[in-house]
């Protein structure tokens, strides 16, 4: 007999999903206007999971009134350390309801159960609780001597984090002193409808924090609304500049953290092990559902063939299933389109030459899957080269010198990320100070934190999330003033 | 009978590359004085001067953001010594084109002299004032520094014809920019007499360009230029030409100023364009044996 | 030289151990943490408290022991669990070598009897003592040798002397099997535990062992998966398998059963053998069996419901 793990399901009896749910807004959950609603399913199973209010211009008005309400009436005039309590408050109960919030967020998203309860969660109660701090300090945060919120926020998430990246804009918002209107991805609402009861659990005033969730008509009605002050967006680069072109001539307060196209660069020097894990980690993480993934893997040409060798060995112990399943290392495509865009992208790469290498592994009957997938001999000029995937696929190419490895990092519209794999420290500065990209992980790889700046340059949009640098987007500065 | 000399009086050209062309269109325009009279024949960039100081600026960036700060400082502040040289030239450029009295014009001067002064001591301490050390939860090392966006196109204020272009230019490059700036258009000559000045000044090649013209005609072609990384609209008043400007810099998702009524130059400029064309970058490195 | 040949003198050797690929600990650490998150259950959890069982070195060295204490340890090593004959034997026991026979003749050839040797465990002795310190092992029915490496010539840079030690013991312990303990704690860095491990295998090391048990921290996931890298690698080049001991501080089933899953996931299920995989271990044993009648009886036991030797 071999050790094969027995299946290690985790448990859902801590999960309860309504039938249905409306619009949470002012406090309170109610149908939208129209009555029209939309089905979540689970990625995996394809299952319904719930039926979900879609909301309409009627509502976005409610929603953003209500916002405005609590803005002017109760969170603005709030004094910084009374909304600091709040914060808290919705941190730990996070953390007391973390498991319930994983496996939903599972289900709704299709993610391994392990990065959801190891990393997503644990981030999500760490940015309430880093920003809860600042809500009476922000004096301290060189913005000036009396910085001042923005007003309504505006909060469009992307499916791919969902609580992580509702915490990402919901948590320094408030903590400046905005109210926000949130808008969940149409695949994966579920999570931030818990959210919406956690803020009743944390006696949150009523339309502090509003939700509203649609698709992206929903979004579009929401950021064009005349009474929101500040526009946050996370999602594609295509999305991103419609939302700029809309915002043009307002004076709407906008950050947009958008697609990627990174970089992961292994020189012959790296250590060799941890760079491996690095590349799976890059790429394979969250089904590279991910803007900051390791898309590009530029391997110095001397060492490609090992490292093909180590990396090809190392995928094919990754176990792709189950999301619950807490042994599970690739979870399953977030929707069908998602997948077929994948499934797109991956045939041009065949279709233009490339060497394409799937990891062996039985692709479960009903739910979207891709295997991860490694393309060799890729060039700049292919299409899988250039364009975010957004899956599990990964574009190897080589590169001589650390001179042409930055010039090919470089050689994109995007800049949100960059790794580097080498011993030598020098090298790694000199590296770090060349690549135009937001965040540089050197020998590491998708790391994430609260008190860490994240966000691009070029077409990866602008603004930061996280860190002192952060609160910049939901704070009036000095012009402004 | 004596004669009157005949003055010799000066073709103002553009600033594109280190260099003083004329423009590729042969177009000039005519340029008055605030009391109606003719001043000279300013040349009207076209489209592919525009083109041209973009791809100058493109080349003076690479230099310009590789130079340490401290080197930056210095030109900045070189910029601020050839500047006072010419003190009476821009004082009497200043009344001609803004119809102030000499008292004015030489507190604008002064003030345009200073300005270049305060932003040359800023170069070495941007990072400083908006880099930061990460606590991050776990055995990294994590910072984060600003570094310049790339080539950042300006349209200077209209009005304060010396003051308002020092105040949009310098805080653009002393973090490392490169600047392609449209200068008022009615009153363009000391910006001509500015780019003299940094011809003059130890600024590498393409690191300033100035264009003088029509923002109408030569701003959307910049504001839609992929290889430009911000606009700073400030000095555009008509409305309609800045939201097309702005939907047209969503292209290529870049950076923008929007415009702002016609400031206060004198106020102190705080950080807010400093901070307005600087990327940060957040570094991690593992903390280990 | 490459990788797969032997060394012939102390400037290759360095030159050897100096070009191997660094280690970042906080990935090698991260690594081993996400594989310690495994979650095995059922069917494999018993299959794996099993095969841990028959990876036990069941060890006993104490100044205090006797002849009595390594017979009775020897009962138990032979028959772990009285109330279940299902329950497998551990792999082998483990003595000092002045103790051996008493072990030889209590286990037989049941299972295998390995002694410490070497000056066991600081290793400050001249190479004359403990080569004299190995064959009496040997000779006294030893058929597994855990020698210490010499540490301080080690970190003095003087590996070369280290390398021929192994070499002379080695050729000292006949057909016995080789384990070479690396004392990873005294190491420090998880780049010398890379260069240690190389080191040992090419100078002939049969297994190569985390610790001796008295030096904190003893084996660590960490320690133990950048070991089992370099004996995939070594296998990659030479065709040869080496084994790798982990002992000392793990006191745990579900400890012994993350290691499983550190070896699996590193080098594969061919290592899952007590050939090539052993713990180095004497409380261990009881809580695999603890385990072990919990998965049988479907409640939790209790400590009186296994023996104390």
């Amino acid at each position: 007999m071999t050790f094969d793990y027995a299946p290690a399901p985790e448990s859902r009896a801590s999960v309860e999903i309504a039938s249905d749910y409306g619009l949470f807004i002012d406090g309170e959950f109610s149908p939208s206007a129209s009555g029209s609603s939309f089905v979540t399913v689970n990625p995996a199973t394809e299952e319904s999971l719930s039926s979900v209010a879609e909301a309409g211009s009627a509502d976005v008005d409610r929603a953003v009134a209500a916002a405005r309400r609590a803005y002017d009436a109760v969170w603005g005039p709030m004094p910084g350390r009374e909304r600091a309590k709040y914060l808290f408050r919705i941190a730990r109960i996070i953390q007391e309801r973390s498991r319930e919030l994983a496996v939903l967020e599972s289900l709704d998203n299709g993610k391994p159960i392990k990065e959801s309860r190891d990393v997503d969660l644990p981030l999500v109660a760490a940015h309430f609780f880093y920003h809860a701090g600042w809500a009476d300090k922000l004096e301290h945060a060189g913005y000036g001597p009396a910085p001042q919120p923005l007003g309504v926020a505006a909060q469009v998430i992307p499916w791919n984090f969902p609580l992580l990246m509702l915490a990402w804009k919901v948590a320094p918002a408030l903590a400046c002193g905005n109210t926000v209107v949130v808008k969940p991805a149409e695949t994966t609402p579920l999570t931030a409808l818990a959210f919406a009861d956690i803020c009743r659990q944390a006696d949150l005033p009523p339309g502090v924090v509003n939700i509203l969730t649609g698709a992206g008509e929903t979004g579009r009605l929401l950021v064009e609304h005349p009474d929101v002050n500040k526009v946050a967006f996370t999602g594609s680069t295509e999305v991103g500049r419609s939302i700029m072109r809309t915002l043009a001539g307002t004076d709407k307060r906008l950050t947009l953290e958008l697609g990627g196209k990174a970089a992961n660069i292994v020189f012959d020097d790296a250590p060799i092990d941890e760079a491996i894990e690095g590349i799976v980690n890059g790429i394979f993480f969250n089904q590279g559902h991910v803007c900051c993934a390791g898309s590009r893997l530029l391997v110095q040409e001397s060492v490609a063939e090992d490292v093909l060798e180590r990396l090809k060995a190392r995928l094919s112990t990754l176990r792709l299933g189950d999301p619950l399943d807490k042994n599970t290392d690739i979870g399953a495509i977030n929707s069908a389109e998602q997948l077929a865009r994948i499934d797109e992208l991956a045939k041009s790469g065949q279709g233009e030459g490339a060497e394409r290498w799937s990891a062996p592994c039985e692709i479960p009957e009903r739910g979207w899957w891709f295997p991860p997938t490694v393309f060799t001999g890729v060039t700049q000029a292919h299409r899988i080269a250039r364009e975010e995937i957004f899956g599990p696929v990964l574009s190897v190419l080589t590169f001589r010198t650390p001179d042409e490895a930055v010039q090919k990092a470089n050689n994109t519209p995007y800049g949100l990320s960059a790794g580097i794999w080498t011993e030598k420290g020098s090298r790694i500065l000199w590296m770090a100070q060349q690549l135009r990209a937001g965040v540089v992980w050197a020998n590491t790889f998708n790391r994430f934190d609260p008190t860490s700046p994240f966000g691009g340059y070029k077409e990866s949009g602008f603004g930061r999330e996280g860190g002192l640098h952060g609160l910049g987007a939901y704070l009036k500065t000095e012009a402004a003033r | 009978m004596t004669h009157d000399r005949i003055g010799v009086r000066k073709t103002h050209k553009l600033f594109i590359g280190g260099a003083f062309p004329r423009s590729e269109s042969g177009r000039t325009y005519e340029v008055a004085t605030a009391t109606g009279d003719f001043w000279s024949n300013a040349s009207k960039a076209s489209r592919k001067d525009a083109r041209n100081a973009v791809i100058a600026a493109r080349t003076g960036f690479g230099k310009w953001s590789a130079a340490t700060a401290y080197n930056r400082g210095q030109v900045l502040y070189r910029i601020a010594e050839v500047m006072e040289d010419r003190r009476a030239q821009f004082i009497d450029e200043v009344m001609a084109g803004e119809g102030v009295d000499e008292a004015a014009a030489r507190q604008q001067v002064d003030a345009a002299i200073d300005r270049w002064v305060w932003y040359a001591g800023w170069t070495d301490k941007i990072a400083q004032a908006l880099g930061t050390a990460n606590p991050v939860a776990g055995p990294y090392f994590n910072f984060s520094i600003p570094e310049p966006s790339g080539v950042v196109a300006c349209v200077a204020p209209q009005a304060s014809s010396l003051l308002g272009l020092v105040s949009v230019i310098a805080p653009v490059i002393a973090s490392g920019n490169s600047v392609v700036a449209m200068a008022s258009t009615e009153r363009p000559i000391p910006a001509i007499t500015l780019a003299e000045v940094m011809a003059t000044s130890d600024v590498p090649a393409g690191v300033v360009n100035l264009l003088t013209g029509d923002p109408a005609e030569i701003l959307p072609w910049l504001a839609s230029h992929a290889d430009v990384n911000a606009v700073d609209l400030t000095g555009v008043t008509d409305r309609d030409l800045a939201i097309s400007a702005e939907r047209e810099a969503a292209g290529t998702i870049k950076r923008v100023l929007r415009p702002a009524p016609e400031a206060d130059w004198n106020a102190d400029p705080g950080m807010d364009r400093l901070r307005t064309f600087v990327e940060i970058k957040t570094v991690w490195h593992p903390m280990g044996l | 030289m490459t990788r797969d040949q032997t060394p012939s003198n102390a400037v290759e050797l360095g030159a050897f151990l100096a070009g191997l690929p660094g280690v970042d600990e906080v990935g090698a650490r991260g690594r081993a943490a996400a594989l310690g998150t495994r979650s095995i259950k059922n069917d494999a959890k018993a299959w794996a408290l099993d095969t841990a069982i028959g990876m036990v070195d069941l060890t006993t060295l104490e100044g205090m022991d006797t002849p009595g204490k390594v017979r009775a340890m020897c009962a138990k090593a032979l028959r772990p669990d009285p109330t279940d004959p299902t329950t497998p034997s551990v792999a082998a026991v483990c003595v000092y070598g002045d103790l051996v026979d008493v072990a030889r003749g209590a286990v037989g050839d049941a299972i295998h009897v390995a002694a410490v040797a070497t000056a066991f465990p600081s290793g400050r002795a001249s190479r004359q003592v403990k080569l004299m310190d190995t064959r009496e092992a040997v000779a006294a029915g030893a058929d597994e040798i855990d020698m210490v490496i010499d540490r301080g010539a080690f970190l003095a840079g003087d590996t070369w002397r280290v390398f021929e030690e192994i070499v002379a013991i080695k050729e000292a312990c006949g057909s016995a099997h080789l384990k070479v303990i690396l004392e990873t704690g005294e190491l420090r860095t998880l780049d010398n535990v890379r260069r240690a491990s190389w080191l040992a295998m090419l100078a002939g090391a049969d297994f190569i062992k985390t610790s001796t048990g008295k030096v904190t921290p003893a084996a660590t996931p960490p320690v133990t998966l950048v070991m089992l890298e370099a004996v995939r690698d070594f296998e990659r080049v030479t065709g040869r398998r080496i084994g790798v001991k982990a002992a000392g501080g793990i006191r745990t089933a579900k400890e012994a059963i993350s290691y499983l899953v550190l070896v699996k996931e590193t080098v594969g299920d061919a290592w899952l053998t007590p050939d090539l995989f052993r713990f180095g271990a004497s409380t261990l044993l009881n809580d695999l069996l603890l385990q072990r009648q919990r998965m049988a009886t479907g409640h939790y036991s209790g400590p009186d419901y296994v023996t104390i030797d």
